[in-house]
Order: structure tokens, then C-alpha cells, then sequence
């Protein structure tokens, strides 16, 4: 074996190994999650309300929490979203105005989720005095995953040839009717993986929420927009920090935490299979 | 030529007169590129006009004059006239919308939506105010038959329109544009993503649509304008520089431009 | 059809998507004006300087000190421990994706980075204090297995799927035509990774690192729970910190509206944002070379 060849085995035995290293971290990390978890779920845990001080029983109000948080959140983020691609690729106009919002989008993007919380505890929680409550931690979510949303269907509204525009045009149609009926209907599929990916987001994030929504304990499940809520993130670290009998709380968090793990990756998985499909029948 | 295995045809009522179109001195700019240089022409209603030129001579462009698919293009600036039915369209009052109805476009590359094959007819309807399904469902028939793909498709209408081969798609874009009434009917290259059998069969379909609506076709090939056209014009370098019968512009061209041309020494 | 209703219809669409896309920098707005409204207090109380670098974080003692040095060292320690572990591991997987691996494989292991991209970080916490803390303790012999290191080798493995999805995007998209020539030159596929393929995707590269970094940075659940939560500048690696991030998350709840606590708090998401915001920009002018090359 000459030196360039012992490089090349070097070289690609180390990627090989380095990359079978962190995959296998990964898996050490949900298969640890899993086994954990997996003696605590029963019909009971995910039914039931936590009792004696959340050393016992379930964490219905958590899950039905988290429902509320992400299904608000998305309604309230999708609409904006999906509006704002349109403008972003169909107006397009003034350029610097385009400019402008797209270095919006992109700073949103990056901005820690902790700072999202701030902003919604001084925001929704103080100046529209919703207080902490359902609606304020699902707005803060809805701000947070906006930009997941507008790029993703920017993406999708650009994979829309041409040509269907054209020949909506051709026909008479006018620009709105032009992308009612012919470039979101067809950028739909796409668009909806983004809105999919972003509800799994929004149910995961735990920062956001600490301060805007979420509550270490509540029996009752959340009766109007303005009560606090439990949410499966927030529970797991509540278990972890507060309360008083640690040993017992443990494995509730474990529990809790492979709920939200088989939320949050089936409905990744989900818009995985779609996007699959999508590019698999895509004909144009 | 009348296709016998296309009933629907027989019946048909020849429209009332309508009156020639007439292009006055028609000057457009992308930017500061002067595309089409004063160009005046009259094209005669019920008659194929083709367009013919060497690629890039702006004949597309000049063929999406005629429903103002320009306009949807930045920085273009158009002087001249258009006149259809007596009205210039390039005057302020006219309706960019219903000009369009009126004015069809099938394109160079079968163009369906990714809907079933009934919506893609139905398209054009609604925007037109037909709203009533009956109504509907009678012109995607008609449309359909009209454009030969009645009898290919009245089982499956609710299938997608990518289903269909490329002629097939074609024809259904035709239809789709018939649809709506239209009165002109623009081709741009309409068979050049086509293998010879389905343009043969456009060919034929495009002599017998004549009866009922103008037709101007933008075609890069003499043969296919010199068997189905009536009128042919030239353009060269954004100029029309020659337009008359098609048989005698083809047989006895009168610039030396066009005779270059056609004889193949550029283009 | 041309009439008033439709004319109507056009132009409030046009207007509700517009304001759809305004909605972006009214947010964007939002934050900052919220962030400095609340924060800017504390600069003018302690100055700008002090509250840099200042050495002792003391809210809630009287007299209180608002010095966020130890808070900044802890987050930048932290980050940049996480970095050096995940960068090696996601960019030597995205090379295996990329490049190396059979389709079958990269028909898994694609979308299975993808997914653990989409892990929440709270469950990465708990795994962190509950499964790599004691193991920690037990290897390098700590008395606490709560500290920086053992939070950036989370937070590392949390980065890993990022830097690795968005480098492979970088790899495949690196055009045909150049490896070929590479392998036409008679490099081998080894040399043609390392001298061709990567510098060609080596913007999309940095990117993702500094997407990598600003997640790192921002990152709360898992410093939160992991780090040990100490406010004072670390001797070694294995002492316990505490970020800005879990600064802001573990006090927030217990200072009062309006009190200099709360206002140092903010002061501190300014500092996130102001980080943040530099890295996104950092990143768009690398994405920009991108496209002008």
C-alpha cells in the first residue's frame, strides 16, 4: 500500500468510525430514555391527574396542555406565515422593503428561545395583560416557530413552476386568484411539512413557556385562554428541580419525557414520510 | 379537412363576422433592449397567422402581446396598438382580465395544473363568473370534445392531468383554453416538446379550430407553418420584415432575408 | 371580471399579505424594543462596562451586584467546549453521508439525524443530569457531576445533528463535474474529499457551525438542568457554571417586576440578542459569498 493509499484508509476508516461513534451516542441516548420511561407509561399515567404532590399518578393535564399550547400556537403562526411567503415571493416588491423583512425572518431565527419568553412575559403577559396563561405561551410559540413557517413555504411556493402561473394568468386569472387557486394548492403538501415540523417545535420548547404559560401544578385541565397550563417540557423540568421527594418525581419525568419524545418524533416522522412522498410523486 | 370521427364538429355554427386584428407600430422594451421594433401588421380572423424567425427574433414576445402576458414582466415598456374587436387593448379602460379570457395561450411545454383533468377545463370558469355546475360540466364536455380528448378522457375526469401523455396534455390545455370562449388562440411553439404523431394530430386539431377562433402560432419550424398556416409573417432582429400568404411567402419570398431564412442559412 | 368587488378583493389580499410580511419586523420590533425597554435600566444603574465586567453576581443581596462576567465566561466556556465536540463528530458524519456511505445507509441515516435534530432539548437535560452526571463523577473522580463539562458534552451532542444536516446539504450539493475532475487528475477519493469537495462546500460549512454556535449559546434546558448552576468564574472545566441562558431562566421567577434583578435579566437577553444577531449576520455575509462565487 503505497502513502496516498494508507491516507485515503486512514482518512476514511476515521470519518467511518467517528461518525458510527456519534450515532451511537445518540442511540445510547434514547435507548437510556426509552428503558427508563418505558415501566411507567400505563393507561393511568397518561389519563390520569398527578396526585399527592406529584409523586403519583399521571400527567393528563401536561399532554392536554401541550395540545392547547401548540395547536393555538400554529393557528396563530401559520396563517401569518404561509401570508408572508406569498408576499416574500409573489409581490416581491420594494426590493429594500423585501430586504428588510427578510433580515427580520433570519434574526428571528436565531434568537434564543429564552429571549422569546422574555419578550412574551414583558409583551402578552404584561403590556396586553393576558397574563401568564394559555394564550401569552402560545403566541410567544407562535412568534418562535413564524420563521420555521415563512421558510418553509417560501421554499415550497418557489418549487411551483412557472408555467401553472403563466397559465393561470392566460386564462384570465388574477394574482390573488392566481395563487389561491393555482400556488398554494400546489405548494400545499410542502407547506404543511413546515407547519408539521414547527408544531413539533413548538411542543418541545420548554424556555419559552417557563415564564408565559406553564405551571408545575394544576389538577384541573385548562378551562379558557386566559388559565395557566401544564405542559410535558416544563413538567419534565419541574420533576427534575422542584418538589420535595425527588425519588418518586424521577420516574415520572422519565415518563414524561417518552411521551413527549414519541410526540415530537412522530410527528417529525410524519412530515418526514411526507416530504418523501411529496418529492417521490411530484411529475412537473 | 374535416375529422369524421368528430361529431361534435358537424354542428358546429360558424361565428359571426369578426373583424381583423390590427397591430399598430408596436414597440416594446425590456429595460432598455428594444424587443419588438415597429411592428404593423393585420391578422385575419377565422386563418392560422404563423410567426415565424430565428430564435431570439422576439417572436414569443411579440405573440404575448396579444393578451398582455407582458405586463406581468418587470420594466416593460410597450408603445403602439392592439386592436381587437374595435378596441385597443393597450388603452387604459380595457380590462387586462377579460381580454385574457377572450385571448387563449397554449405553451411551448404542456402547462396542466396538478389538478384532475375536469378541474384543469374548469379553470378558466368561475373567474369568468360561470359558477353554475351544470353549466360547467356542459363546457368542459364541449371544451373537451372540441379539442379531440372527449372521447380519450370521458371515463376518467377526475384523474390527474399528469396522467396523460404529452400530447394528450397539450390537447387538454386547448381545451382549457377554449373553455372560457376565447375568440384568439396564441400558440407558442405548441408541439416542439412533442414526438411527430401528437403533433401531427395538433396539427390537424389546429385546421379544424380555425373554424371558430383565430389562431396566431409562434413556430421555429417552416415545414409545420407551411402546412397548417394561411398567413405567415417574419420577424427578424425584433422586425417584421415580411408577412403575406404562406404559400407565397414560402415559394417566392420577396426580401432576401426571408429567402436566407427559409433556405436555412441562419436560425 | 372586471368590477369593483374584484378590485376590492385584489388589493385587500395584497394588503393582508403585506402586513402578513410586516408582521415579521413587527415582531422582530417587538423583541427589541421590549428587551432594551425592560433592560436598559441596569446599564444606566451599573454602566455598561461594570455590568460586562463586572466580577460578582450578587442580585438579590443588599447591596446587590450586577456583574455578569462570570454568567458571559460560563456561557462562553461552555459553548465553545460543546463546539469542539461537535464539530469534528457532525462534520466527519455529514463527510460519511455525504461522500462515503452505501444509499441504503444514507437513506437512514439521513433522516434519522434529522430527527434527533428535532429532540427537545429539555429531554437532552434530563438525560444529562440523570445518565452522563454520575458517570462523569465516577470517571474523573468530581464531587459534583453537575459542571461545564459535563453540560457541553450534552449540549455538544445536541449540536451534532445540526452542524451534520446542514454540511451534508453543503457536501451533496458540491457539483458533479468537480469531483469528476478531481478523479480525472488521478486524486483519489480520499484527496478529492479533502482537497476539492470540502473547500467547494466549505461556506455551507462555517454556516452551519455558526448555526451551530448560536444554538450552543442560546441553548437554556440543557445548561439549566446540567451546568450546576454556579454564578462565579470557573477554575477548570469541571467546575460548575452558570450561563446567561439558565441566569435568566432559574432567576426570572423569583424577580420582582420592575426591581434592578428583573432589569439586569433583560440586560442579559440583550446581551443573547446582541451575540445572536452578530452571528446571524456573520453568517449571511458568508451565505452571500456563497452566491456571488
Amino acid at each position: 500500500m503505497n502513502n496516498r493509499n494508507l491516507k485515503q484508509y486512514i482518512g476514511i476508516t476515521a470519518t467511518r468510525v467517528i461518525t458510527i461513534i456519534s450515532i451511537l451516542f445518540l442511540i445510547t441516548f434514547l435507548v437510556f430514555i426509552f428503558s427508563k420511561g418505558w415501566k411507567v407509561i400505563s393507561f393511568s399515567f397518561l389519563f390520569e391527574s398527578p396526585r399527592e404532590g406529584m409523586t403519583k399518578g399521571g400527567i393528563f393535564p401536561a399532554i392536554i396542555g401541550t395540545l392547547y399550547l401548540t395547536m393555538l400556537s400554529i393557528t396563530f403562526a401559520f396563517p401569518i406565515g404561509v401570508l408572508c411567503a406569498v408576499y416574500l415571493s409573489e409581490y416581491a416588491k420594494p426590493k429594500w422593503l423585501i430586504n428588510i423583512i427578510r433580515m427580520a425572518i433570519n434574526t428571528l431565527a436565531g434568537v434564543p428561545s429564552i429571549v422569546f419568553g422574555l419578550f412574551g412575559l414583558a409583551v402578552f403577559v404584561g403590556m396586553f395583560k393576558f397574563g401568564v396563561s394559555v394564550l401569552s405561551g402560545a403566541l410567544t410559540l407562535g412568534v418562535l416557530i413564524l420563521p420555521i413557517i415563512i421558510n418553509a413555504s417560501e421554499e415550497a411556493i418557489k418549487t411551483v413552476p412557472n408555467d401553472f402561473r403563466e397559465a393561470a394568468y392566460s386564462l384570465g386569472a388574477t394574482k390573488r386568484q392566481t395563487i389561491m387557486k393555482v400556488v398554494l394548492p400546489t405548494a400545499m403538501p410542502s407547506i404543511l411539512t413546515g407547519a408539521i415540523i414547527s408544531v413539533g417545535r413548538a411542543a418541545g420548547e420548554t424556555a419559552p413557556i417557563l415564564f408565559t404559560a406553564a405551571t408545575f401544578y394544576t389538577r384541573k385541565l385548562p378551562q379558557s385562554l386566559s388559565d395557566e397550563v401544564m405542559a410535558l417540557p416544563y413538567h419534565i423540568y419541574a420533576l427534575m428541580t422542584e418538589g420535595t421527594h425527588p425519588d418518586a418525581q424521577i420516574p415520572i419525568a422519565y415518563g414524561t419525557a417518552i411521551v413527549l419524545l414519541l410526540l415530537v418524533l412522530s410527528i417529525n416522522a410524519v412530515a418526514i414520510i411526507v416530504r418523501y412522498r411529496i418529492r417521490r410523486q411530484r411529475k412537473w | 379537412m374535416v375529422n369524421m370521427e368528430h361529431p361534435a364538429m358537424a354542428a358546429k355554427v360558424l361565428p359571426a363576422d369578426r373583424q381583423e386584428i390590427i397591430v399598430k407600430d408596436l414597440n416594446l422594451w425590456f429595460g432598455k433592449k428594444h424587443i419588438l421594433k415597429g411592428i404593423s401588421i393585420s391578422i385575419i380572423p377565422n386563418n392560422i397567422t404563423a410567426v415565424i424567425g430565428p430564435s431570439g427574433c422576439g417572436k414569443s414576445t411579440f405573440l404575448r402581446c396579444f393578451n398582455r402576458m407582458n405586463d406581468l414582466i418587470e420594466e416593460t415598456k410597450i408603445k403602439g396598438s392592439i386592436i381587437i374587436d374595435g378596441i385597443d387593448i393597450y388603452s387604459d379602460k380595457i380590462d387586462v382580465y377579460s381580454l385574457r379570457t377572450k385571448v387563449g395561450m397554449v405553451f411551448q411545454k404542456p402547462n396542466p395544473f396538478p389538478k384532475s383533468i375536469y378541474e384543469n377545463v374548469a379553470f378558466g370558469l368561475p373567474i369568468k363568473g360561470i359558477t353554475n355546475k351544470n353549466a360547467i360540466m356542459e363546457k368542459v364536455e364541449k371544451s373537451l370534445k372540441d379539442a379531440w380528448l372527449w372521447d380519450e378522457v370521458k371515463d376518467r375526469l377526475n384523474a390527474s392531468a399528469f396522467e396523460l401523455s404529452g400530447g394528450q396534455q397539450q390537447r387538454l390545455c386547448i381545451a382549457r383554453a377554449l373553455a372560457t370562449d376565447s375568440e384568439i388562440l396564441l400558440f407558442d411553439e405548441p408541439t416542439s416538446a412533442l414526438d411527430p404523431q401528437a403533433t401531427n394530430k395538433i396539427e390537424k386539431l389546429l385546421i379544424e379550430l380555425k373554424q371558430f377562433v383565430t389562431i396566431v402560432i409562434v413556430t421555429h419550424n417552416i415545414a409545420q407553418a407551411a402546412r397548417i398556416s394561411d398567413y405567415t409573417a417574419f420577424l427578424y432582429l425584433g422586425e417584421l420584415i415580411e408577412c403575406g400568404a404562406t404559400d407565397k411567402l414560402c415559394t417566392v419570398p420577396k426580401d432576401k432575408r426571408t429567402e436566407e431564412y427559409l433556405t436555412g442559412k441562419f436560425g | 371580471m372586471y368590477n369593483k368587488t374584484n378590485i376590492i378583493k385584489e388589493k385587500l389580499f395584497h394588503f393582508i399579505a403585506l402586513f402578513s410580511a410586516l408582521c415579521a419586523i413587527i415582531f422582530l420590533s417587538g423583541i427589541i424594543i421590549s428587551l432594551f425597554k425592560e433592560g436598559y435600566l441596569i446599564f444606566k444603574e451599573v454602566g455598561v462596562f461594570h455590568f460586562l465586567f463586572g466580577k460578582s453576581w450578587y442580585p438579590s443581596q443588599d447591596p446587590s451586584e450586577f456583574g455578569i462576567l462570570s454568567l458571559l465566561i460560563g456561557s462562553i466556556v461552555v459553548t465553545v467546549l460543546a463546539l469542539i465536540i461537535s464539530i469534528p463528530l457532525g462534520i466527519s458524519s455529514a463527510i460519511y453521508i455525504a461522500e462515503l456511505a452505501k444509499p441504503k445507509e444514507k437513506e437512514i441515516l439521513k433522516p434519522f439525524i434529522e430527527l434527533l435534530a428535532s429532540i427537545p432539548s429539555v429531554i437532552y437535560g434530563l438525560f444529562g443530569v440523570v445518565f452522563l452526571a454520575p458517570i462523569m463523577m465516577k470517571l474523573f473522580n468530581l464531587s459534583i457531576g453537575l459542571n461545564a463539562f459535563t453540560a457541553s458534552i450534552i449540549l455538544g451532542l445536541m449540536v451534532v445533528p445540526i452542524i451534520s444536516s446542514i454540511s451534508e446539504d453543503a457536501i451533496s450539493s458540491v457539483p458533479k463535474s468537480l469531483r469528476e475532475a478531481a478523479f480525472a487528475l488521478g486524486a483519489n477519493k480520499w484527496e478529492t474529499i479533502i482537497r476539492v469537495v470540502l473547500p467547494a462546500a466549505k461556506s455551507g460549512i462555517i454556516s452551519s457551525i455558526i448555526l451551530g454556535f448560536g444554538r450552543a449559546i442560546g441553548e437554556t434546558m440543557v445548561v439549566l438542568m446540567v451546568a450546576g448552576n454556579a454564578a462565579c468564574i470557573p477554575k477548570s472545566i469541571f467546575n460548575p457554571v452558570r450561563p446567561m441562558t439558565s441566569a435568566i431562566a432559574a432567576e426570572m421567577g423569583e424577580a420582582a417586576v420592575g426591581s434592578s434583578h428583573y432589569n439586569a435579566l433583560f440586560g442579559i437577553a440583550i446581551v443573547l440578542f446582541v451575540i445572536t444577531f452578530i452571528s446571524n449576520i456573520i453568517t449571511e455575509q458568508v451565505r452571500k459569498r456563497i452566491r456571488t462565487k
